[in-house]
């Protein structure tokens, strides 16, 4: 059994004195992606922060590749190949569509994903190169935060809320973006409102409630009422 | 013709103003940090290039060439062991301590240098003029000045628009927190932006020192000038400071030839008549 891509061992986790995580434990196996679904402030956030370096953690309880990050500093882990489409897109506003891609690149590493490449992913990007990302609509938005990701080609990408406020087939496009992203070896956890789209793409996932996770499993395998209780509590 | 000599003046002095200004308005920019202790840095490049220029008998410009890298490497220094700690969600500390290392400076070099004012001479650059038109002669250095302000500020423009660095540090500006997962160390970022602001210091301040007399107290004052020509111009719009630096220049030489006393407050009152009539600037950023 080779080693897990990333080991998230009894993480605790919060904003100053209020905790949000207390001793989540789970582990993504390379290649594989992995739903994050709970209501919300149940911790799903605070979760991703954690492992990008957002928010402090004890070194051990976050290993990548087999090595301790737990509370690295965010670019030095972002370095190491985990990116992040984080939630509300957040563009850099002052920077145009392709300045946006360009940066996420810069100080990645190398690997398929270029600004050509993305372009093939988004064509509609392309068209608006230079445009000011302020200016495209929600959707098209997620599709920079995604390629922005993507151009520092990471072995792990952390979507937080990838749809949330999205228009229903703008959701559509960027799911079925998903497989082709997939296909070069990246893995992923996938923080969704839609908890049926969240299961229906993903080979394992996770639920957590209160900063603990209270089911783990196979999407295929889990019946609906057992995850139901893990999400709502019963 | 006084008054077009003024006025004329005015507009060259204003490329001084700018160049006080454009380090300031950068720091701000990048950071959100307002560096009370500009003006003291200014005039302690001053010192520094004074100091050289007496040890070996250069010509200010050649100082130049080991006063602006020297304190870049201070600004950096400065950003990276004071001032990154200090930032946060909250302004004030930041604030504090910039003006805490004011009163430091200020008092070192009252130590190092005592009270007299001292003046860096330039080989008679200072005092060498040509007539553009009979009666309106301009000064060699004024030009010089307000040309470097102008290259400086096409530099930077080329830099924050066409460059890796400019990239950074606009994304930094935007949103620090996504910067960072984009493997930007937001830390050493801030501390670049201030090397370069501190390089543009080191070079207002060797002007500064071939210009005028200057102590160790000179140092608030240029700082109002600063603030006063990036707030007349426009914030986050380099082009706008030079502009408020003109304006303010203009004004002060106008207020100059109505009264000698009336020159200081004569900048004064046009800029409090830009921030009660236009608070953002004569040309605020579009797209802030």
């Amino acid at each position: 059994m080779p080693d897990p891509l990333l080991e998230v061992r009894s993480l605790r986790a919060g904003y100053g004195d209020f905790q949000a995580l207390f001793g989540v434990s789970f582990s993504l196996e390379p290649g594989q992606i992995l739903a994050l679904i709970g209501a919300n402030g149940a911790g799903k956030s605070t979760l991703l922060k954690a492992i990008t370096g957002l928010v402090p953690a004890d070194r051990d309880a976050v290993r990548y590749k087999g090595q301790p990050i737990g509370g690295r500093s965010a670019n030095r882990i972002a370095a190491m190949g985990i990116a992040m489409v984080p939630e509300g897109r957040r563009l850099f506003r002052s920077l145009s569509v392709e300045e946006n891609l360009v940066i996420g690149g810069e100080n990645g590493r190398q690997g398929t994903w270029d600004l050509a490449a993305v372009y093939r992913l988004f064509p509609v990007l392309s068209e608006k190169r230079h445009a000011p990302s302020t200016s495209l609509s929600g959707g098209q938005q997620q599709m920079v935060a995604i390629g922005r990701a993507l151009m520092a080609n990471p072995d792990l990408i952390l979507f937080d809320e990838i749809s949330l406020g999205l228009a229903p087939v703008v959701i559509k496009d960027i799911y079925a973006a998903l497989p082709a992203i997939i296909a070069t070896g990246v893995s992923a956890i996938i923080v969704e409102q839609d908890v049926s789209r969240a299961l229906s793409v993903s080979k394992r996932f996770i639920c957590l409630q209160e900063g603990k996770v209270t089911l783990e499993g196979d999407p295929q395998t889990t019946g609906r009422a057992e995850i139901t209780a893990a999400y709502f509590g019963s | 013709m006084d008054w077009v000599n003024a006025i004329v003046q005015g507009i060259l002095v204003g490329g001084l103003y700018a160049l006080f200004a454009t380090g300031l308005s950068l720091i701000f920019g990048v950071m959100r940090l307002v560096n009370i202790a500009h003006g003291d840095l200014i005039v302690f490049a001053a010192y520094l290039a004074m100091t050289l220029v007496q040890a070996t008998g250069m010509h200010p410009f050649v100082a130049a060439l080991f006063v602006v890298p020297v304190m870049a490497m201070l600004g950096y220094a400065l950003q990276r062991m004071i001032l990154n700690p200090t930032l946060g969600k909250d302004i004030l500390p930041p604030l504090l301590v910039t003006f805490g290392l004011s009163v430091i400076i200020q008092n070192a070099l009252l130590i190092w240098f005592t009270a007299d004012s001292r003046r860096l001479p330039a080989g008679g650059l200072e005092t060498a003029s040509f007539e553009v038109l009979p009666g309106l002669s301009l000064g060699l250095l004024p030009v010089l000045m307000f040309v470097v302000a102008v290259l400086v500020i096409f530099g930077l423009e080329v830099m924050f628009f066409r460059t890796r660095f400019g990239r950074a540090f606009r994304a930094t500006s935007d949103d620090p927190e996504v910067a960072r997962l984009m493997g930007l160390n937001n830390k050493h970022v801030y501390g670049l932006a201030m090397a370069l602001s501190a390089a543009i210091v080191a070079v207002a301040g060797i002007f500064l020192a071939m210009r005028t007399s200057f102590d160790p107290a000179s140092g608030p004052t240029r700082l109002i000038f600063g603030f006063e020509a990036v707030i007349i111009g426009g914030l986050g719009n380099l082009w706008g400071t030079l502009a408020g630096g003109v304006v303010l220049g203009v004004a002060q030489a106008i207020g100059a030839q109505i009264s000698p006393g009336f020159q200081t407050l004569a900048g004064h009152l046009v800029f409090f008549l830009v921030l009660a009539l236009r608070p953002n600037g004569l040309f605020p950023r579009m797209d802030g």
